[in-house]
């Protein structure tokens, strides 16, 4: 495979087609109070990355943790809106797909993982069994001007994160 | 300035050997992309075909050479300090500024070093700003703007000719108005004579479009500017390196553009006035070497453009610009503007035939720079990039500093080639030929 085919790997590009997660928005005050109706407590963030004008807005639901653990919470759902590259568009994608479901802290511990690989400009190999398909993202870790373009929602969902935290 | 013969002479760059001798054949590109080093060089295993030059130009050795042959046997500081080095530095600095003067048709005390064209344009907005204060006594009210005075930009400019007239308009209280773009990418000339009205009182447009490649008919501009008594700024970055310029026969107040973007060094860049508009201008940036007498409490400047060169001058990168001005002389620039026409359109011609793929601005046949931007249907901007760097193409992609330019074309990105005097009809045609593999490998049917 060539370096161009491990950046655009097939699940890639076709998670920049299928969007997985990418809806219109409705209003956040809105999305607010109807999940907080539901005792959830949503939150989003909009990040744009100034290089190339891309543009993610991520909102986050965040429920009670597993069994009643009142020290953590659970992402219970995460919808996005954006615009740009399809490294950016597929890394919100599969950001949805991964992260839907998680404790608040394994979502986190996943991120950071993620983080720490796209920034190793291509040293640290992507560990499928803690990324699932957001291991595919390996090949951008050689690519430094692209790294941000495959951070970009998961920006957007850790400052989301915080906020609803936060509530 | 015998010290201060170019370098360029010594290395002879191809224009020297034919000044102005017929058009510019890819054989006469061949010699000359032997002086620019940088081009010879594989990028990710292809040799690399720089198609960038809108956003910075490659440097001929002759240019390194005068800033290598600068700080080697002459490093001083400049209008200070009588010993030889200082006044053979101030020498070179001055011969400069009267070359890149004469290459640009003006007089070299209308010629103000900057760091960049921007800084150039924040120069001018700040001086007015400061005009709009009182400073610079009765002579500069003639820039001072308040409520009800308006500034006229255009839809097409680049940021650095916008936001630092929005900034001044928040300043001042004055009005930013645009004349707005069609969707061929020109100026709205109709709506241009309305816009341009009995409030104006400076008019800021490109001269040729860093996205389009459009360029704008200057005479009818200024002569709205001139009916109402508005000044006229020129934004020139996209024409002083592609085509021959002169701010005398154009008639227009200001004009700016930046070294690095024809064959100098990244650093400077330079501001033209009107000499009686200059003498008139409060400064910007103060203190050092743009003074007469100091006091505690106040300050006597100097003239034009002394008044507007404060602190330590960038005089490496200015000796550096003279030769690239040296440079573009020898090879003549009617012969580099009739290259590049040539190169933008084959563009134009080639982008026609591929499917999906949308031109920014006008097409075949219309008079345009070398350069075009485009869209390619499906595939976001940066991909398309990426896919050209894998084959040692080097594009633009992004807004290029024109967000609004692309959201009146209905784009948030594109793609822009940019030539210039050393790209060869090969590198258009590869960049063609690569281009159209894009949306099949992004699995983009068209």
């Amino acid at each position: 495979m060539s370096d161009l085919q491990q950046l655009y790997q097939t699940i890639i590009l076709e998670h920049a087609k299928a969007r997985h997660g990418a809806v219109e928005l409705t209003p956040l005050a809105e999305a607010v109070a109807l999940g907080a109706a539901g005792g959830l407590r949503v939150a989003e963030s909009h990040q744009i990355n100034t290089t190339c004008g891309d543009e993610v807005t991520l909102r986050v639901s965040l429920g009670a943790g597993d069994a009643g653990d009142t020290t953590d919470s659970a992402v219970t759902d995460l919808v996005w809106t954006g615009e740009g590259c399809s490294i950016s568009q597929a890394s919100a994608s599969i950001l949805t797909d991964t992260l839907r479901g998680l404790s608040a802290t394994s979502a986190r511990a996943l991120l950071d993982n993620f983080r720490e690989m796209l920034r190793s400009r291509g040293k640290i190999e992507p560990d499928e069994e803690i990324l699932g398909d957001a291991a595919a993202f390996g090949g951008v870790s050689r690519y430094p001007a692209r790294v941000k373009c495959a951070m970009l929602p998961w920006v957007a969902f850790e400052a989301a994160l915080i906020e609803a935290e936060s509530h | 300035m015998t010290s201060f013969a170019p370098s360029s002479a010594l290395s002879s760059p191809t224009g020297a050997q034919h000044p102005e001798v017929g058009p510019l054949t890819n054989i006469d590109v061949e010699r000359i992309r032997n002086d620019f080093p940088v081009l010879h060089q594989l990028v990710n295993g292809h040799p690399l075909v720089y198609l960038d030059s809108g956003a910075t130009s490659q440097n001929p050795i002759s240019v390194m050479e005068a800033e290598q042959e600068y700080y080697e046997q002459r490093n001083a500081a400049v209008h200070r300090g009588a010993h030889t080095l200082a006044v053979e530095a101030t020498e070179g600095f001055e011969a400069a500024r009267e070359k890149v003067a004469t290459f640009v048709g003006a007089e070299a005390d209308e010629i103000v070093w900057t760091s960049n064209a921007t800084e150039a344009i924040n120069l001018l907005a700040y001086s007015f700003s400061n005009a709009s204060l009182g400073l610079g006594g009765p002579a500069a009210r003639r820039f001072s703007l308040g409520a009800g005075d308006e500034i006229v930009v255009t839809e097409m400019e680049h940021h650095a000719n916008l936001i630092p007239w929005q900034q001044l308009a928040l300043r001042t209280g004055a009005t930013l108005r645009f004349i707005p773009v069609l969707d061929d990418g020109t100026l709205d000339l109709l709506a241009a004579a309305d816009v341009v009205g009995p409030h104006t009182r400076l008019l800021a447009f490109t001269h040729g479009s860093n996205v389009t490649g459009t360029i704008n008919p200057v005479a009818e501009l200024v002569a709205l500017a001139r009916r109402v008594g508005a000044l006229v700024v020129l934004d020139a970055c996209q024409t002083v390196p592609h085509l021959p310029v002169d701010v005398k026969a154009l008639d227009v107040d200001f004009a700016v553009f930046s070294g690095h973007k024809m064959l100098g060094p990244t650093g400077i860049g330079a501001l033209y006035g009107k000499a009686e508009l200059l003498a008139d201008m409060p400064p910007f940036l103060t203190g050092g070497s743009m003074i007469t007498t100091v006091d505690m409490a106040q300050a006597e400047f100097l003239a034009p453009p002394q008044r507007f060169e404060a602190g330590t001058q960038r005089i490496s990168q200015a000796i550096a610009l003279a030769a690239a001005v040296d440079y573009l002389s020898e090879t003549g620039m009617q012969r580099v503007q009739a290259w590049e026409a040539q190169l933008g359109q084959r563009l134009v011609a080639g982008l026609a035939e591929i499917p999906g793929v949308r031109l920014l601005g006008p097409g075949v046949g219309v008079e345009r720079l070398g350069l075009a931007a485009v869209d390619v249907a499906g595939v976001h901007a940066h991909d398309v990039g990426q896919f050209l760097d894998d084959a040692g193409i080097a594009v633009r992609v992004g807004h290029h500093c024109a967000q609004p330019l692309h959201r009146r074309l209905g784009v948030t990105a594109s793609t822009r080639a940019s030539t210039y005097l050393y790209n060869t009809t090969d590198e258009v045609d590869l960049f063609l030929a690569t281009l159209a593999e894009v949306a099949p490998f992004f699995g983009v049917k068209q």
